[in-house]
């Protein structure tokens, strides 16, 4: 296992090299780190999620390209690596969280959809015939049992929670400036702020509101909680997760 | 005779103010033949939520297996605590997938729901064998004897009983309706449920 290339053990199959790698994953997290940098920061009163958004050409109408994406009415979520990938990711996760409301009348909570999303992934790594996907994702959503969570999962299938954290290209700046950044009672404006800072080192380009995409939790109050409930005001719960407009975005870089 | 009533038995809930009841007779036939006098058909899913089940007592053991299962995955998989609300839309999707060769069981559920502000709320609820929901203010019946027990709880219940009110209210209706129906009877089991704890108690009926 000498050569640079990953030998025998980088073709079609998931197969374990004799140091213990599966060199399939680690080119998968290649493809990954040359994505564009996507990041998510959890705030005392929600979560933001963003991503740079790139066109390789000034002919290509980005208003189509869609990187952060809705899943259900309390989670969305964003990705670095191959946008192709993560097309299929999407629909596996928005069929899932409607048949787990088939099944129990309600949304599921983020980390129940996240391990589902972890397993598609994990699947991936173990099937013939496949390739591991070449994305990471951070999901951020919100239930009434855990509150705003905000998860990181790779094409292993591993799956962590973070209180902030970025993928893709400078990640590894990005993290660097986040930790300088975070502290725990931060609020949603400011992460939206320190979120649009962090992509700045390292934005490729002008920052503007055709080459961003941001996603938000916002927690909802009692009220709105009541509300939601069967026998409630609406008896249909607001959703907690919404992607901010292009006039929103535009807002938030004129402060 | 329907396969409905070949083994009797019949459920009641009520809701209460910030407290609910439920119970069933003991009786388990085979048509007119009286088996067993021991045979209860409510069973708790969590520490506020209990669930009945009148009807083919072959599917009454199945479905509470069913249950069990399928509450103890929830917990295992969640670890979030279960809600009535939440288990209602189970029970509902769980019995629609056998729409076509149903379990020949009518459930009633009577629960605490947690709200959003941290207090608890009566939830009662019951459904047919195809799992329609049905929600109540005021009570659920089902079994052999729920004309009788419509009849009854409608004369007798009245809003906000408390614990020991609604014990009473319960047991009266369950009693006075399984008389009048010969494939229930022989005593009763009754759950009052409130927020801190659950009072199980058996009643003696006409035992004939």
């Amino acid at each position: 296992m000498a050569t640079a290339d990953g030998g025998a053990y980088s073709y079609s199959l998931t197969v374990f090299s004799p140091s213990g790698k599966l060199v399939q994953i680690e080119h998968a997290l290649a493809a990954v780190s040359q994505g564009t940098t996507s990041l998510g920061i959890k705030a005392s009163n929600g979560i933001v999620i963003a991503t740079e958004k790139k066109s390789s050409s000034i002919l290509i109408d980005d208003s189509m390209i869609e990187k952060v994406a809705v899943i259900c009415p309390n989670i969305g979520i964003v990705y670095s690596g191959m946008g192709p990938d993560f097309r299929i990711l999407i629909a596996k996760a928005r069929k899932s969280a409607q048949a787990y409301w088939k099944i129990y009348g309600e949304y599921p909570p983020t980390l129940v959809l996240t391990q589902e999303i972890a397993t598609v992934m994990q699947q991936a790594t173990q099937s013939g015939g496949v390739r591991p996907y070449g994305v990471s994702l951070l999901v951020a959503g919100y239930d009434v049992h855990r509150g705003p969570t905000l998860y990181q999962v790779d094409p292993s299938g591993s799956y962590w929670a973070w209180k902030a954290s970025a993928i893709g290209k400078n990640m590894i700046n990005a993290k660097t400036f986040l930790e300088k950044r975070y502290n725990d009672d931060i609020s949603l404006e400011d992460a939206i702020h320190t979120a649009l800072l962090t992509l700045k080192e390292g934005f490729e380009g002008q920052m503007t509101e055709k080459t961003l995409e941001i996603g938000i939790i916002t927690v909802p109050s009692t009220e709105e909680l009541e509300a939601g409930k069967i026998g409630g005001e609406t008896g249909r719960p607001k959703p907690t997760f919404r992607k901010l407009t292009e006039e929103e975005v535009r807002d938030y870089l004129a402060l | 005779m329907s396969i409905m009533d070949h083994n009797g038995g019949s459920v009641i809930a009520m809701a209460g103010k910030d407290c609910v009841a439920i119970a069933s007779d003991l009786r388990l036939g085979a048509g007119a033949q009286t088996i067993a006098m021991n045979f209860e058909k409510v069973f708790p899913v969590t520490d506020r939520l209990y669930m009945g089940l009148p009807g083919l007592a072959t599917d009454v053991i199945t479905l509470r297996e069913k249950f069990r299962y399928l509450t103890n995955m929830f917990h295992i998989k969640e670890s979030r605590p279960l809600q009535p609300s939440t288990f209602a839309h189970l029970l509902s999707s769980t019995l629609y997938e056998r729409r076509f060769g149903p379990y020949f069981c009518e459930p009633v559920l009577a629960g605490l729901e947690l709200t959003p502000s941290g207090t608890y709320q009566p939830y009662i609820a019951g459904t047919d064998l195809i799992g329609c929901l049905n929600f109540a203010k005021d009570f659920i019946v089902a079994g052999t004897a729920s004309d009788k027990l419509f009849g009854v709880a409608e004369g007798l219940w009245e809003p906000d009983l408390g614990p020991e009110d609604l014990f009473e209210t319960i047991s009266q209706t369950l009693l006075n309706s399984v008389d009048r129906d010969a494939y229930s009877g022989w005593g009763a089991i009754v759950h009052v449920i409130t927020a801190d704890k659950v009072v199980t108690r058996t009643l003696k009926g006409r035992m004939d």
